[in-house]
């Protein structure tokens, strides 16, 4: 067809083979054209990967660290302990509400101590640079160690989510002024007391390893929880889907008569796969917690939603790799004697391992990410506040997960929450970076050529 | 086939864990978005000073929570149903169907509802009723006439307003914010600007000229925001006369990024909310399932805590948070340790 669009001297002319003609250099400039294309596509992913991260780590890196007071506090007996036998049982009357009073009157002393002046009329306005968790965590020492009540102690406590954004940079004078919680009077005292060394920011374990909190404390929130939960739900994930899934591609591929049985099962595999993961979030609401009765909010039952959510994305890739397998494998291992259960678990499946992994690696990753399920199932909310019991309780005691997590936190109302939601992203990419890991340190140990 | 061995057994020991484990020892909560916040304080508070686990505190939405309440009585249905908005009729059946015959009704507190813009926006610090209605209505009254609501701009039906693009972005249908705005806001400016009379006068019944009344233009003016006010936030933040409709304990936190608008003249605030001069506010319930108390560990002690003057009451950490308290805490606390249930319903 392109003959006809070719000058007819090109063709007869007697032209140097060395020197490029047009029709050659025409062909190398879509060449060019096309490099430059994909290069161009992939500084563009480039670019916006770089964006993406940045973003993340620029807005999630403050919330590994967090402010703390260091303020003695009096712990007078005669209101902690009114039978005065130190007894933790006895002791725990006393709510937080009661140790409230004990941290406002802490500050005051402190501020006189140190020469500064106190602004305000109320202790309990002065009280606001303390996080309202503060008091739970004194009232928990106290009842740890009761020896403590008749004391002076001096307590780290968690400074209220805008001081902390203030010594990060999140708040600014001017908005807290704008602002209904705190004044820059706050401000002003919190700085005097940095002065004096009261003011500390340190590493924040406790987001790592912490609880949720509620909403007035965005302060003493932390993914632990929630991480544990996604934990419990790969493992119900690895524990089932995986040997199922493999399982169900060996057959399809190696055993299953070609019928219009097995036709219909793969047509709906491959559809499954394109299903989306709120239905299977609707499913197991209706099958497990309401038909099956089992617990609401329970790993165990995410686990499972989960579950039948990547069976079909591993069960494709298995299939494929399977199928990978070169035919004179299996002929080799029949030829010289092999059953065909031998021929399978002998010769093709380590050969198609990696690929299989490969398969599993992705779904799993997918499941770890994956909120929409969730919230059907009950695992969005308030929910990752305590630890599980043990191992056992772990799958059926109430908890969310991480991207859970991040979803709930980017909900509420502080902004300080938002801090956290991009922390809690960057905890989410290291924990799948270090499934990943793991999985292609198995992907390799697998691995075998021919 | 070690593998397989151990498959099975982590098989049997998560279904061997779910059986035992089915004894639930902590209480679950669902429903309205708006009382979350509230009942996660409490709940976080409760845990702290209780023997008792954590209580479970999801979201959803209030009919959802009902909705979920009503399923039946047994420890895989939940125990307490957070809602913005009264338990309605029809609900109250449908719980009976299941076998939740007795409620307890707990109204605990009132909401605010604010309408709030950019803090450098232009200076939307008064409205009316009205103004809402003739800004959002799809049908508004113009020269004495019923006509399809073309205003563009604030100023066009109110000089003292400013001559800025209207751009409301109002709760979705399935929030329970989205009824009182409707009830209290487009019903009322419906009526101020006359323009349920001139429904009326053209031939619809009561019924039919209230609805007219609170049916919002569909040309893009006025948006539906269906998740939560953390997206309104976003969307006020990105168009500076854009004005959003939010809880007064959200914009009490956010206080800094936006700036609230009189209606009626009254500023919103906890005084004016408590005392109904503000107009635009709403009872806030949660549903305590009787049947459970007893055997749910926990359950009475905790509605008992939430309605605790140290909690619900001024200066509490609910109040702190944004909640108008009820000035009849007292009947409330009494309610709660009577464990009095609701009427069942009427028919």
């Amino acid at each position: 067809m392109s003959d006809t669009t070719v000058p007819l001297e090109s063709q007869t002319g007697h032209r140097s083979l060395l020197l490029p003609d047009e029709k050659l250099k025409k062909r190398r400039r879509s060449e060019t054209w096309f490099k430059m294309l994909g290069l161009g596509a992939v500084i563009t992913g480039l670019f916006f990967l770089v964006i993406l991260i940045a973003s993340i780590v620029y807005n999630g890196v403050p919330a590994f660290t967090q402010t703390y007071l260091t303020i003695p506090v009096t712990l007078p007996a005669e209101k902690l302990d009114k039978v005065g036998n130190r007894n933790p049982s006895d002791m725990r009357k006393v709510s937080t509400f009661g140790y409230k009073p004990l941290l406002e009157q802490a500050l005051i002393d402190t501020l006189a101590d140190r020469g500064i002046e106190m602004p305000f009329d109320d202790a309990g306005i002065l009280a606001d640079l303390l996080s309202d968790g503060a008091a739970a965590g004194v009232r928990r020492q106290v009842l740890d160690n009761p020896d403590l009540v008749g004391q002076t102690v001096e307590f780290d406590l968690l400074a209220s989510s805008r001081i902390d954004g203030y010594y990060k940079g999140r708040v600014d004078r001017a908005s807290v002024n704008r602002g209904m919680v705190l004044t820059s009077v706050h401000l002003d005292v919190a700085d005097a007391l940095k002065e004096e060394g009261l003011v500390e920011r340190r590493f924040n374990l406790d987001f790592i390893i912490g609880a949720d909190a509620s909403d007035n404390r965005p302060e003493q929130a932390g993914v632990g929880v929630a991480l544990l939960g996604s934990l419990f739900m790969i493992l119900v994930v690895v524990a089932l889907a995986v040997p199922i899934g493999v399982a169900a591609a060996i057959y399809l591929e190696e055993f299953a008569p070609q019928n219009r049985f097995t036709d219909l099962i793969e047509v709906n595999i491959s559809n499954l796969a394109a299903v989306p993961s709120i239905v299977f979030g609707i499913l197991g609401l209706a099958a497990f917690i309401q038909f099956a009765n089992l617990p609401q909010s329970a790993p165990l039952v995410g686990g499972l939603v989960l579950t039948l959510m990547s069976l079909p994305q591993i069960i494709i890739p298995a299939r494929a790799a399977l199928k990978a397998v070169p035919p004179s494998i299996r002929q080799a291992a029949l030829g010289i004697g092999a059953s065909r259960n031998q021929m399978v678990f002998q010769h093709v499946l380590p050969l198609a391992m990696p690929g299989i992994l490969t398969g599993v690696i992705i779904s799993l990753a997918q499941a770890l990410g994956e909120t929409a399920p969730l919230l059907l199932i009950g695992m969005v909310g308030y929910i990752a506040s305590n630890y599980p019991d043990g191992f056992l309780d772990g799958f059926v005691s109430p908890n969310s997960a991480l991207p859970a997590q991040i979803y709930e936190w980017s909900k509420r109302a502080d902004p300080a929450f938002y801090e956290r939601a991009w922390g809690g992203i960057i905890v989410l990419l290291v924990f799948m970076l270090a499934v990943n890991i793991l999985a292609v340190v198995l992907r390799r140990r697998f691995e075998r050529r021919w | 086939m070690s593998i397989a061995k151990l498959t099975v057994l982590a098989a049997a020991a998560t279904a061997l864990s779910a059986t035992t484990a089915m004894a639930r020892d902590q209480v679950q909560i669902a429903g309205s978005s708006t009382v979350l916040p509230y009942a996660s304080i409490v709940a976080e508070a409760f845990g702290e000073n209780f023997e008792f686990p954590t209580p479970v505190v999801e979201s959803g939405g209030s009919s959802a929570g009902l909705k979920r309440f009503c399923e039946g009585v047994g420890e895989n249905t939940i125990d307490i149903a957070n809602a913005s908005r009264q338990i309605r009729e029809k609900e109250i059946k449908a719980c009976a169907e299941a076998g939740v015959s007795e409620i307890i009704e707990v109204q605990f507190g009132y909401d605010g509802i604010v309408f709030a813009s950019q803090q450098d926006g232009p200076a939307f610090t008064a409205f009316e009723p009205a103004d809402i209605y003739n800004a959002l209505a799809a049908k508004v009254v113009k020269d004495g006439e019923v006509v399809d609501n073309s205003y563009n701009s604030w100023s066009e039906f109110n000089s003292e307003l400013p001559d800025a693009q209207i751009a409301a972005f109002i709760p979705g249908t399935k929030h329970g914010t989205r009824e009182v705005f409707e009830e209290k806001v487009l019903l009322k400016g419906c009526e101020d600007t006359g323009a349920m009379k001139a429904f009326m006068d053209g031939g619809m019944d009561e019924d039919a000229a209230e609805d007219q009344c609170m049916a919002v233009r569909t040309d893009g003016k006025s948006v539906d925001i269906d998740g939560d006010y953390t997206e309104t936030l976003a969307r006020i933040q990105s168009n500076p006369d854009g004005i959003g409709v939010f809880g007064l304990s959200f914009y009490e936190n956010n206080a800094d990024k936006l700036k609230v608008a009189t209606m009626g003249g009254v500023e919103p605030k906890t005084e004016t909310i408590a005392s109904g001069e503000y107009p635009v506010s709403r009872p806030l319930f949660f549903y305590v399932k009787k049947a459970h108390i007893g055997t749910i560990p926990g359950l009475k002690e905790f509605a008992s805590f939430f309605v605790a003057d140290e909690i619900a009451g001024p200066g509490g950490p609910l109040a702190n948070y944004g909640l108008v308290p009820t000035p009849e805490l007292a009947d409330v606390q009494a309610t709660v340790d009577g464990e009095t249930t609701m009427e069942p319903a009427s028919n």
